[in-house]
């Protein structure tokens, strides 16, 4: 059994735990990303999260998003405070945001393009805030976290014939050991949950989270067949036949594997931050940067990433460890990979490469950086349900 | 000797070959005693942990992935041509 000292972080005002203790720069639209890039040259030590979007989308699905996803980001435990770049006409204007973040209990910094003197002056202002929040919360020390304060994301992507049987399984042992220890787990990329409703329905712990299930499957279903016409079948590919996978529950037997064998509590839409603890589910996509960003702005502090083609992404003010799910592709990017549960393979016990991942994750979760940290292989992009006009 | 076939779940019927076996090689893993692949095994593919008859259900990750659609013996290769989607008919 782990001891409560074990894990440590910084305690908010809303009373959650941060694993880090970062300023974000957050641009509202993507109009302004050269003013976030100016300032995080003058002050590396800030996070930025340029991204396309604050304009020119406005169906109600997609505000209700991106107004998620922004102020769930601001609302962050990970982060300690934040400077708000605006422009001035944009739809996701900073006094909209404004509204939904008065209660962050954290210092946030506002200022827009168009009323702070162009570009530069902007980027001035932004750099002395940026500068006075780091020295601000600087003597913030971390304090002991309850484990039932921790919320961490499973995700896979990029992922090959051995994720479901190499990583993905030791990331489900790790999910189910968290939860027995009090913590939280969430994962979500429905559209690779097809053909599985009979296994997740049933672990749904009433016949309410079992239906919300049901009916998340079913649109992903719907969405891949509308949006592929024929080329829905691919979602089991001759690729996958040829890598073992027999079926599609089978290949998604493989995805959801990662989230363990729990009984599932709640069903929490795209970026929503859940209510209950245990397992969650959240409907989110598949695409590794959307889905990151959801399970970001749900509060998760830390992600396990698995994959076994190899991809280097990780997410701002986020620590993702990456898993590779075979020796050859943690070789080949060992700059870029965290465990190698490729070892499996090589007869390391499911139970000793669990105890591995679970040091590593108190270390990451104590301050040790991961590779996708140490790099800064940041992205950040969120869902979008219509084109822009 | 190194396991060389992962039994994910302890209800499974089929497990998974960690790297290709050839007939007659042993499948391993702790706690089973080691049986001969009756044809090759292709690494990442599935091999029947017993005899499996037609029409049983096919468990991996301790849930139904598939249905067989004849007799499988142990240690036979399990694969598209001997199962069928509960859900996706070909």
């Amino acid at each position: 059994m782990r001891r409560v000292s074990d894990i440590t972080g910084y305690k908010r005002k809303d009373g959650k735990f941060g694993i880090r203790n970062h300023v974000l720069i957050l641009p509202t639209v993507s109009c302004v990303n050269g003013v976030v890039h100016r300032i995080s040259r003058e002050v590396p030590d800030v996070v930025c999260l340029p991204h396309a979007y604050g304009c020119g989308r406005g169906g109600p699905r997609d505000l209700t998003i991106l107004f998620r996803i922004l102020s769930g980001l601001v609302h962050h435990p990970n982060v300690g405070g934040v400077v708000l770049i605006g422009l001035g006409c944009e739809v996701s204007n900073t006094k909209s945001l404004l509204s939904l973040i008065k209660d962050a209990g954290k210092p946030v910094e506002v200022f827009d393009v168009q009323k702070d003197g162009g570009s530069l002056k902007t980027a001035k202002k932004g750099v002395a805030a940026a500068r006075q929040i780091l020295s601000e919360i600087s003597s913030q020390q971390r304090a002991a976290i309850p484990w039932d304060k921790l919320l961490v994301a499973m995700e896979c992507g990029g992922s090959d014939a051995m994720s479901g049987v190499t990583a993905n399984v030791a990331m489900g042992a790790l999910s189910d050991w968290l939860i027995e220890n009090g913590a939280t787990v969430i994962f979500g990329e429905n559209t690779e949950m097809i053909g599985t409703t009979h296994v997740l329905a049933r672990r749904a712990k009433n016949t309410e989270v079992a239906k919300q299930i049901e009916e998340m499957i079913e649109r992903a279903e719907k969405l891949t067949h509308e949006v592929m016409g024929d080329l829905a079948s691919l979602v089991i590919s001759p690729g996958n036949m040829d890598g073992g996978m027999s079926t599609i529950a089978e290949k998604s037997m493989g995805c959801i594997f990662k989230g363990g064998t729990t009984t599932i509590n709640q069903v929490v839409d795209y970026g929503e931050v859940p209510s209950e603890r245990g397992l969650i589910l959240q409907d989110g996509p598949g695409y590794d940067g959307d889905s990151m960003a959801g399970l970001a702005a749900s509060g998760s502090q830390l992600m396990f990433f698995s994959t076994g083609r190899g991809t280097p992404a990780g997410f701002p003010a986020l620590p993702v460890i990456k898993v590779a799910s075979n020796t050859r592709i943690y070789d080949a990017m060992r700059d870029d990979m965290d465990v190698n549960a490729g070892s499996l393979v090589e007869g390391q016990p499911l139970n000793g490469l669990r105890t591995e991942m679970i040091d590593l994750m108190i270390r990451v979760i104590n301050g040790e950086k991961t590779k996708a940290e140490a790099n800064g292989m940041d992205v950040f992009t969120l869902m979008t349900v219509h084109p822009p006009f | 000797m190194t396991d060389n076939i992962l039994i994910i779940h302890s209800k499974d019927n089929v497990a998974v070959a960690l790297r290709t076996l050839g007939v007659g090689d042993f499948a391993t893993a702790k706690g089973i005693e080691g049986f001969p692949a009756l044809e090759e095994i292709p690494a990442s593919h599935k091999i029947a942990l017993r005899n499996i008859s037609k029409g049983e259900e096919i468990i991996k990750y301790g849930e139904i992935v598939a249905v067989s659609t004849r007799d499988i013996k142990k240690g036979e290769w399990v694969h598209t041509h001997n199962l069928e989607s509960k859900r996706w008919k070909k």
